[in-house]
């Protein structure tokens, strides 16, 4: 059963191709696409919580001998299922709110959403390295495509290429950190690498291909200085499909790098405390650069897209303190933060379909016609500011206490106020007219109208079809934040990522005072933060300065350049940087034998059995 | 000699990441592309081989005859899968990118910045 | 960045990198000295377990046989981008080639071999991808050989007869057929209570034979399929963007 979330929406996609010339009976082909995705939904919901403990699945029944691996094992685990769960759910959504979206769409559509389907799962449950860079290619070349699906404007040409180079130059690399540690250990099981590298010392290769290893998902999770890509595709792809860039993919990035620490690198490289604050570090700088982007931008998506930069960031510093408990509320936060982001792109997508533009200056106060689609987007950006209860709130409070630190804490909570606080700016000039009409700059405007070809003529009503999943993914925000707040539920969640990282859980997962506390600030301060972009001519001390969504400050510019070749220098000089850093750290530090941790090498399961093949 | 090949896949790498970053031209960059992922075939078929092996195809020798690792070979064969498939794609962006900015030039390709 | 600034941090990080890289490689075991255990063990394991006795084929259609279920689907997924991608547009209209003939400017010197290599290519691309079992061939081998037979054609000049002979709704279900029949054939498997992909169809008595290896056979027949039409395909599209597609 494990492999059916890849093999279904394969066998689907195969179907729909070859049954292309019925395509004029566009319902079916709907119906097929989404009743695949919610199937696939509801396999993967069976698998968390059948699964109490990682069960490893092996492909043609070949199951290992000795210690050896020779096929290819899915690991299924809650975490990974959970996270391939609440992407199937986002895609189930996305097919049904691009119903009535799309008009000249074909099959190739729902064809390409279906492999990409497939590619996320597989690249969730899998347990072989190599299979990784499989389903990651897969999901890479349908997302290429599918973001060029309006090849005739120039916006999705860009995005796509800048898009599809980055993430292949990532991708090629990882393969390269793939063949250098195969290259010594013989092995492409993840738990076979780990047990191998646990048995030995941290040694240059083991360092260097783990940073070659996760220069690819460091591309695809947008870790600054890895990022720049991600704005410029996020911007232009079709709404739909925005929704599972900034819902699923990015965080896949994540948990990519989380799976290769604590499955295959973590226990053999050691240094834990030093390697956490270099991603730490990593992730706090991201979330305040994504913030600063997401604050100047106009653009609605655009806007959104370096709000989900800032978010990743935030991720990245829950995964980095490498507790428990730091995991768990990373893995919370993302799941709350996915149903309330894949809420504000549909909201953005209903506003495209019906005032055809999604630039924020021209949009100011003509969204009052909209009053559902406005309380539900409020709704969502709420979400993202953290109010209780959504999930996103308990997520960042397990996050603040496993680090235990209060600069981290505030640094991590201003990055949240001032992404989140953007998009209520856009939420309250766009739905509520609120604040002083903003200037129109030229070259927004320019962009923004680019925008047209996406949605047939501009409708009188919002169908139901888009209004209904919008309204279900922000009560799916509400919640997963309530049910993590059911003090089993939490428990289960805080054992599942102590699991992950096959250590002890340490303390039970509550809900404290200070999330509630912590949340509530947040939300207000987004608020705030809000009505000053709004309001921002009549702030005495803010007046006549920069104003917010202003273009031309050139620093900023210069980095976000739209120029494939800067992104590639980038890649390689943040590479670099890293491989450097945790160079020195395990040279100059030494071995140190206290804080290597024995493996648990519970994922090959059958390892004494004397057969490679049942009888 | 025992890490000349390796040398190799280090200079072809770092000759297509060149390529890239100072391209003037997408097809050329795409080519770099290309041959980035090129340094990855020589990596893995260097990494498996064994001196001394042989092609591991035993139609007409015996089994037990000493041969290379066929794991990497077959990595190999995926990765060339990959790569024609990205290529191709990477491709239809540049005929659509010629069309609608009349340039290939990465610098000109700019819709968005900032 | 100005293209200096760019070349001198490239420059710099690719000295990093390339330091970094070195220092992985002092790791490795040196050219030559391949260690394993995967290797060995499916060299040791593979002719008894499959009857293959082309150990690669084994690997790709057997031991890791699901890579190259997703394998295939990248290149589905391409050949379906591309045709998403390349689509004809409102702007754009379809003109016939040059003079009437329907063909185009093509030497004889290139047409004529190019078509008499066609039938020979075809026989080759059908040879490799049915001897998977035995030898270094297999499906993406010999479908990429099929695909070059109808290239050929296409190189002839003879561009309406290649679209002819490879009409797009053709191509579409021969993919489909192509890759689904791939992953349906694993699906067989798990209906019959076995892993995904494991092989239930006898293995034959003779290694080496073309009826040995049970399903690596069979999965490498439908690998050439959709190897061949997703060439096939993108070829076209290319074609058709360059001959027919004109801006009105």
């Amino acid at each position: 059963m494990p492999s059916l979330p890849v093999v279904l929406p394969l066998i689907a996609a195969a179907v729909l191709l070859a049954a292309r010339p019925l395509a004029r009976y566009r319902r079916v082909l709907d119906l097929v696409a989404a009743g695949t995705s919610a199937a696939v939904a509801v396999l993967l919901g069976i698998l968390i919580f059948r699964t109490d403990h990682a069960s490893t699945y092996w492909f043609a029944g070949f199951r290992p001998a000795h210690g050896i691996a020779v096929g290819i094992a899915f690991t299924v685990g809650p975490l990974n299922a959970g996270l391939a769960c609440v992407g199937a759910i986002l895609m189930t959504a996305a097919m049904v709110f691009s119903w009535r979206y799309f008009t000249g769409v074909g099959t190739y559509f729902h064809v390409l959403m279906l492999t990409f389907l497939a590619g996320l799962c597989g690249f969730c449950l899998t347990g072989d390295v190599f299979d990784l860079f499989v389903w990651f290619e897969l999901m890479g070349v349908s997302a290429y495509a599918l973001t060029a699906y309006r090849p005739e404007e120039r916006g999705p040409i860009q995005g796509a290429l800048n898009f599809a180079i980055t993430n292949s130059v990532g991708a090629y690399l990882s393969l390269t950190g793939i063949a250098l540690i195969y290259g010594r250990t013989g092995a492409l099981n993840m738990a076979q690498i780990g047990a191998w590298v646990s048995r030995h010392p941290p040694s240059g290769l083991v360092v260097i291909a783990f940073v070659l290893v996760i220069a690819g998902l460091l591309v695809k999770s947008a870790i600054v200085p890895f990022h720049f890509w991600l704005a410029d595709a996020h911007a232009v792809a079709p709404t739909p499909l925005c929704v599972l860039f900034s819902g699923v993919m990015v965080e896949l990035g994540l948990y990519g790098i989380a799976r290769m620490y604590w499955s295959v690198f973590g226990p053999g490289l050691g240094h834990r405390a030093a390697i956490g604050r270099v991603f730490l570090v990593l992730g706090v700088l991201t979330a305040v650069v994504g913030a600063l982007y997401c604050f100047r931008e106009r653009h609605v998506k655009r806007l959104l897209a370096f709000s989900t930069i800032s978010h990743a960031g935030v991720f990245l510093a829950g995964f980095a303190l490498l507790s428990p408990l730091g995991l768990a509320g990373a893995a919370l936060y993302v799941a709350g933060h996915a149903f309330v982001k894949a809420a504000l792109f549909l909201g953005a997508g209903i506003v495209l379909h019906r005032l055809r533009s999604v630039n924020e200056t021209w949009l100011h106060g003509r969204g009052r016609k909209l009053p559902v689609t406005g309380a539900l987007f409020t709704a969502a950006a709420l979400g993202l500011a953290d109010l209780p209860p959504f999930g996103t709130f308990l997520g960042k409070g397990w996050i603040d206490d496993a680090a235990g630190s209060p600069a981290v804490t505030i640094i991590l909570l201003a990055c949240t106020i001032v992404a989140a606080g953007s998009v209520l700016r856009v939420a309250g000039g766009v739905f509520y007219g609120l604040g002083d009409p903003p200037r129109e700059d030229e070259r927004m405007a320019a962009e923004a109208n680019e925008e047209t070809g996406e949605t047939d003529s501009a409708r009188q009503r919002t169908p139901l079809t888009m209004s209904v999943p919008l309204a279900l993914l922000v009560a799916a925000g509400l919640a997963t934040g309530i049910a993590a707040m059911v003090p089993r539920a939490g428990d289960a969640l805080l054992s599942a990522a102590a699991q992950f990282q096959a250590q002890p859980q340490a303390r039970p997962a509550d809900v404290t005072v200070s999330s509630v506390v912590t949340g509530l600030v947040s939300a207000a301060g987004a608020v705030g933060v809000g009505l000053a972009g709004l309001y921002w001519r009549r702030i005495p001390v803010l007046r006549g300065r920069y104003e917010p969504g202003a273009r031309g400050t050139g620093l900023a510019d210069r980095f976000q350049s739209g120029v494939i070749n800067d992104y590639i220098t980038w890649v390689i000089a943040g590479l670099a940087c890293l491989g450097g850093v945790l160079a020195a750290i395990i040279r100059l530090r030494g071995l140190a034998p206290g804080s290597r941790r024995p493996w648990h090498a519970s994922d090959i399961s059958c390892r004494r059995r004397s057969t490679t093949r049942r009888p | 000699m025992e890490y000349f090949p390796f040398v190799v896949v280090a200079w072809i790498l770092a000759v297509g990441l060149h390529g890239i970053v100072t391209s003037r031209d997408l097809i050329h960059t795409i080519i770099c592309l290309v041959v980035v992922q090129s340094s990855t075939y020589v990596l893995l078929l260097g990494v498996g081989y064994v001196t001394g092996g042989v092609a591991p195809y035993f139609y007409d020798i015996s089994a037990r005859t000493k041969a290379v690792d066929p794991v990497v070979q077959a990595l190999s064969l995926t990765d060339i899968v990959v790569e024609a498939a990205v290529t191709a794609l990477l491709l239809s962006f540049a005929v659509q990118a010629h069309k609608r900015f009349g340039t290939l030039d990465p610098h000109k390709l700019v819709e968005f910045r900032g | 960045m100005s293209p200096r600034q760019r070349l001198v941090l490239f420059t710099v990080a690719m000295a990093g990198l390339a330091a970094c890289f070195a220092w992985a490689v002092a790791g490795l075991p040196g050219f030559g000295n391949y260690p394993g255990p995967y290797g060995p063990v499916i060299l040791h394991d593979a002719v008894g377990q499959t009857h293959a006795t082309g150990v690669v084929s084994a690997v790709n259609f057997e031991y890791r046989g699901f890579d190259t279920v997703g394998e295939e689907f990248i290149l589905f997924a391409a050949a379906a981008g591309l045709s998403v991608v390349l689509r004809r547009l409102r702007d754009e209209r379809e003109s016939r080639p040059v003079d009437n003939s329907n063909r185009l400017p093509v030497p004889d010197s290139v047409r004529v071999p190019a078509l008499i290599f066609t039938g020979p290519t075809v026989l080759i691309g059908w040879w490799l991808a049915s001897h998977a079992q035995t030898n270094p061939s297999g499906g993406f081998q010999g479908g990429i050989m099929l695909a070059s037979a109808l290239i050929l054609i296409y190189l002839a000049g003879e561009f309406i007869a290649f679209r002819r002979l490879s009409p797009v709704a053709l191509l579409d279900a021969v993919e489909a057929v192509g890759a689904g029949g791939f992953a349906v054939i694993g699906l067989i498997a798990l209906a019959m209570g076995l892993p995904y992909l494991d092989n239930f169809v006898p293995l034959g008595t003779i290694p080496g034979a073309v009826s040995s290896g049970g399903t690596i056979p069979l999965i490498s027949f439908f690998v050439g399929l959709e190897v061949a039409a997703a060439f096939v395909a993108i070829i076209g599209e290319f074609g058709e963007q360059t001959l027919l597609v004109r801006r009105s």
